[in-house]
């Protein structure tokens, strides 16, 4: 959705500072806070579902900022991705295994340093490339909106689609590996596991 | 009409809407299984055929006292009633039931992605009773919850996907603004399936094996008490609500209807709205529960291939007639 929306916003943008922000900025700093700290006490917390529900914080905290920025579909299409389905998934994952009620003293990594350090190379580069690509780009929020489902889908299936394309094969990959692998796990489990459970 | 003021007045009547139909729905539930099964129903409360058993029912369940059990994750536990609630009340919102611009709550550019992103989220409540629990029962009745929705948000989505794709548009009275008498029989294998689907999500019977009674006692909600087990009820009936009027709005048209389009729009759609309604009571009459292997086995074989059957056929007739 950048390009035309990144010139479309270039030309809209007038002399804006930090040290007078509007009230929107003000609200996606406050949702901003609330979401990086929901995602610390993800990965902190000692009880495992609350992590999960930590999750669910910082994910719907994601998708209000992408509701301020105006991009309203992808906003709605990251509830039901993650907030509906992947964390479901996680907590169904959960439930599977001891997870207790309570803190679980076990639930710490011997690699937690190593994680810091990769979190916080992947945050710089991101951060450097978003800053690098929009530097002092604004988007004009009393205009037409600028992440409309009409203008993500033109720019997606204009200027993006081979990135798009892809990214399905990608993720076509990333099935069609899961169904093999499931099923070599099925085949030597099989007298281990009674019919009915097996077939989920 | 001052902006703030309109807001207001429109959040009120969204609330209005969702305290009483839901309500009316369970009311509705409670004579027709009974004449459905050859009996009465509740006859006494209010006089006239039992009208203020839902009343009576809530003034009971506000008395009840709020039990937390010991040994449940105690704030987790409270707050998944909540969790269940309120987005069916955020759903309601954007359901347009007349073509006018006063007749929606609020018109968002991707409804039909807002509505189901939304009703998913309510899940997340019964996972959070069912683990919050402490209960063996209602870490199963969560099991189930969980792997149904996975199931059977799959078909759901596509079947609305397939609306979308006819209508250009994925906003709610953007599909309802070009839809044509036509759509109802090009659309109805994708109407069947997001029905079902539906259904399924909400577990209603034929779909109830979460909280099935007669083996894990009422699963995830078994130790709910009192107002919060109030809740979550009217959170099932909320969800009847929401359910039959998306259907009407993504499949039958809405407000269309054969005479009066134009001032009784909003007649057509909680009509059709009712109707549904009742068409989901008469299942729970008529069928007996699904085993759960014969859940997965609907969804993942019959209604997924049947609703990208369904986008195939959109698609084709789609570039035929443009």
């Amino acid at each position: 959705m950048t390009a035309a929306a990144a010139t479309a916003a270039v030309a809209a943008a007038g002399p804006h500072g930090f040290l007078s922000p509007t009230g929107v900025e003000i609200a996606f700093l406050l949702v901003g806070l609330v979401t990086l700290g929901a995602a610390l006490v993800t990965v902190t917390t000692r009880q495992l579902v609350h992590a999960a529900l930590w999750l669910v914080v910082a994910l719907g905290g994601l998708a209000v900022e992408y509701l301020l920025l105006t991009a309203e579909f992808i906003a709605w299409v990251q509830v039901l991705i993650y907030v509906g389905s992947v964390v479901v998934l996680l907590l169904f994952g959960l439930m599977l295994t001891r997870a207790p009620i309570g803190r679980s003293p076990d639930a710490d990594s011997g690699n937690r340093w190593a994680a810091l350090a990769v979190a916080v190379a992947a945050a710089v580069a991101l951060v450097w490339v978003v800053v690098d690509a929009f530097r002092t780009t604004w988007i004009d929020l009393d205009g037409p909106a600028a992440g409309s489902t009409a203008v993500t889908g033109a720019s997606l299936f204009r200027h993006w689609v081979l990135p798009f394309e892809a990214l399905s094969v990608l993720l076509l990959a990333a099935l069609v590996g899961a169904i093999v692998l499931s099923r070599k796990a099925k085949a030597d489990a099989a007298p281990a596991v009674p019919g009915k459970e097996g077939a989920r | 009409m001052n902006g703030a003021l309109d807001v207001a007045l429109r959040l009120l009547v969204v609330f209005v809407v969702f305290l009483t139909f839901p309500l009316i729905v369970g009311q509705t539930e409670h004579k027709v299984m009974a004449h459905m099964q050859g009996r009465l129903g509740p006859m006494y409360a209010g006089g006239f055929h039992g009208w203020a058993q839902l009343i009576a029912d809530g003034v009971k369940f506000a008395q009840k006292e709020d039990v937390v059990p010991a040994g449940a994750d105690r704030r987790v536990f409270q707050l998944a009633p909540a969790v269940a609630l309120l987005p069916y009340l955020l759903v309601l919102l954007a359901i347009p039931i007349g073509p006018g611009e006063g007749a929606v709550g609020q018109v968002l550019d991707a409804g039909v992605f807002f509505v189901l992103a939304v009703m998913g989220v309510g899940v997340l409540g019964s996972l959070m009773a069912g683990w919050a629990s402490a209960n063996k029962f209602s870490l199963l009745g969560g099991l189930r919850t969980a792997a149904q929705l996975l199931a059977y948000e799959l078909p759901m989505l596509l079947a609305a996907a397939s609306v979308a794709m006819a209508a250009g548009t994925v906003s709610l009275p953007g599909i309802l603004h070009s839809f044509h008498w036509w759509w109802v029989p090009w659309q109805i294998v994708g109407a069947v399936v997001f029905f079902v689907a539906g259904l399924a999500e909400l577990q209603r019977p034929p779909f109830d094996m979460p909280v099935a009674d007669s083996e894990i006692i009422f699963g995830a909600y078994t130790e709910y008490t009192g107002l919060r087990f109030a809740l979550f009820l009217l959170a099932e009936y909320a969800g009847i609500v929401v359910l039959c009027g998306l259907t009407t709005v993504l499949f039958l048209g809405g407000w269309h209807g054969p005479w009066g389009a134009d001032g009784l729009g909003w007649v057509w759609t909680l009509l059709k709205t009712a109707l549904l309604a009742f068409l989901v009571i008469w299942l729970r009459v008529t069928y007996p529960r699904l085993r759960e292997d014969q859940l997965q086995k609907l969804s993942w074989t019959l209604l997924v291939p049947l609703s990208l059957a369904q986008i195939a056929l959109t698609g084709i007739v789609k570039v035929v007639i443009s």
